[in-house]
């Protein structure tokens, strides 16, 4: 198992990343910021206006080490890949089985469920922990319904009923997501999921912390030499990383809506973190953004019980475990895909 | 493992500046300088060797002197700084 490389995020714009020998200097107008050893990074990240130097994009592209460019709003734009390796007949195992209806339903209702019980797990913990009857009776609800759909999860019979299901349950959560919420509820109130662009400061902050948590998914699939574009929940579309998707789907929750809303209940991020632009769309500010992105990379180093596994790793190598234990199925060293399943 | 390298590099010469650039180059690569010539490194079985190897390949043996130290871990329990310019950790979060 690899040790869990850093991250390295620019925000800062103007900001200038060159090569200094095995370093990467980040200097903004003409100060050395930050000089970071090449082998703390497995990935660097540039939010909008940011320059990197040819030796930078080329050495990285020769490591292996994923440049993904983002716009200022943490808006997926481009990632810079060096030439494709891994394993080819592990790539073949994985066109083979998205081409095989059964398989990929299999495959994709794991994944399902796996998202399901996830999402209900943190809503029954909100529920426990809420000192509102009403708050807690609803929460209490939406846990039903989503036992109920997980039910019905196991009887889908081809994708598409799949795929109703599991919007149903999203639907569902998202419904209750605000009643999970303690502190400044009136800004904080979630009506629905909105996003390109999000409506509300919840869904800016869901939208940017997918984002983060789809770039290591898509990192992890990477990691292990999967396609990361050939997904078997999500439709294959041109440019879209069906497969890193799919990895996320099962941690959203646990990864990124409970970390929304510790840094809302913890007022870590309170209503002046975001900006509402003309015609509607809210999004995080400089200081939100970079709020935000600290408390994720805590949360990756924070260490948990891999159920399966039963070992101890840090929160940010759970998608390169998941990608792992696909790729064991895929080349049909494992019966099924089991998903990560929070305590 | 956290290491710690030290070095004093005779300098009387040009070719001993020389070295001393190439030994503080070596140990930016992999860590940080903490004081003058001590720097602190975060690195693995292999990088350590990688760093051994590069630190001995600049000096003089016969001139200069190189000390590494394995640091005990946690460092934030065994290390204490005092004064200016405290030293970063390269695992937490890196937002620029």
């Amino acid at each position: 198992m690899h040790q869990l490389l850093n991250t390295l995020y620019v925000t800062t714009p103007e900001a200038y990343v060159r090569l200094d020998h095995d370093t990467l200097r980040v200097e903004v107008e003409g100060e050395t910021k930050l000089q970071v050893p090449l082998h703390h990074l497995g990935a660097l990240v540039c939010f909008g206006n940011v320059l990197l130097s040819p030796a930078v994009l080329h050495r990285c592209a020769d490591d292996g080490r994923s440049v993904v460019l983002l716009d200022r709003n943490g808006r997926f734009k481009a990632r810079i890949e060096g030439p494709v390796s891994g394993n080819v007949l592990l790539r073949k195992a994985q066109h083979a089985a998205v081409a095989d209806s059964n398989r990929t339903l299999t495959i994709a209702r794991n994944i399902v469920a796996g998202k399901v019980q996830n999402v209900r797990q943190i809503v029954l913990r909100a529920a426990r922990e809420t000192d509102d009857p009403q708050d807690s009776a609803q929460l209490t609800d939406t846990a039903q319904a989503l036992a109920n759909t997980l039910k019905l999860v196991e009887t889908a019979a081809d994708l598409d009923q799949l795929r109703g299901f599991e919007g149903e349950a999203a639907r569902r959560h998202f419904a209750t997501f605000s009643y999970m919420v303690r502190e400044e509820r009136t800004v904080f109130q979630l009506n629905g999921r909105s996003r390109r662009p999000p409506r509300d400061p919840i869904n800016a902050l869901l939208s940017f912390l997918y984002v983060l948590l789809l770039g290591d998914c898509v990192a992890a699939a990477e990691g292990v030499g999967l396609d990361p574009q050939i997904g078997f929940l999500h439709a294959l579309r041109p440019g879209r990383p069906a497969l890193g998707l799919d990895l996320m789907e099962e941690l959203r929750s646990v990864i990124a809506e409970r970390l929304a809303l510790t840094l809302i209940n913890r007022r870590q991020v309170t209503p002046k973190h975001f900006v509402e632009r003309p015609g509607g769309a809210v999004s995080l500010n400089d200081d939100g953004r970079k709020e935000v992105i600290i408390a994720y990379q805590k949360r990756k180093q924070e260490e948990i019980t891999h159920p399966v596994l039963e070992q101890k790793m840090p929160v940010g190598l759970i998608p390169h475990v998941q990608a792992r234990l696909l790729a064991r199925v895929l080349r049909g060293d494992l019966e099924s895909y089991l998903p990560f399943l929070a305590r | 493992m956290q290491v710690l390298v030290t070095y004093d590099v005779a300098t009387e010469k040009d070719d001993g500046k020389k070295r001393l650039r190439k030994v503080a180059q070596v140990c930016k690569n992999f860590g940080q300088r903490v004081q003058k010539s001590v720097f602190e490194c975060l690195v693995d079985q292999g990088q350590y060797e990688q760093l051994l190897r590069a630190l001995v390949k600049c000096i003089d043996e016969k001139e200069d002197t190189l000390r590494v130290y394995r640091l005990r871990e946690p460092k934030e329990q065994f290390c204490r700084h005092f004064g200016v310019k405290p030293s970063m950790n390269f695992q937490d979060p890196l937002v620029i």
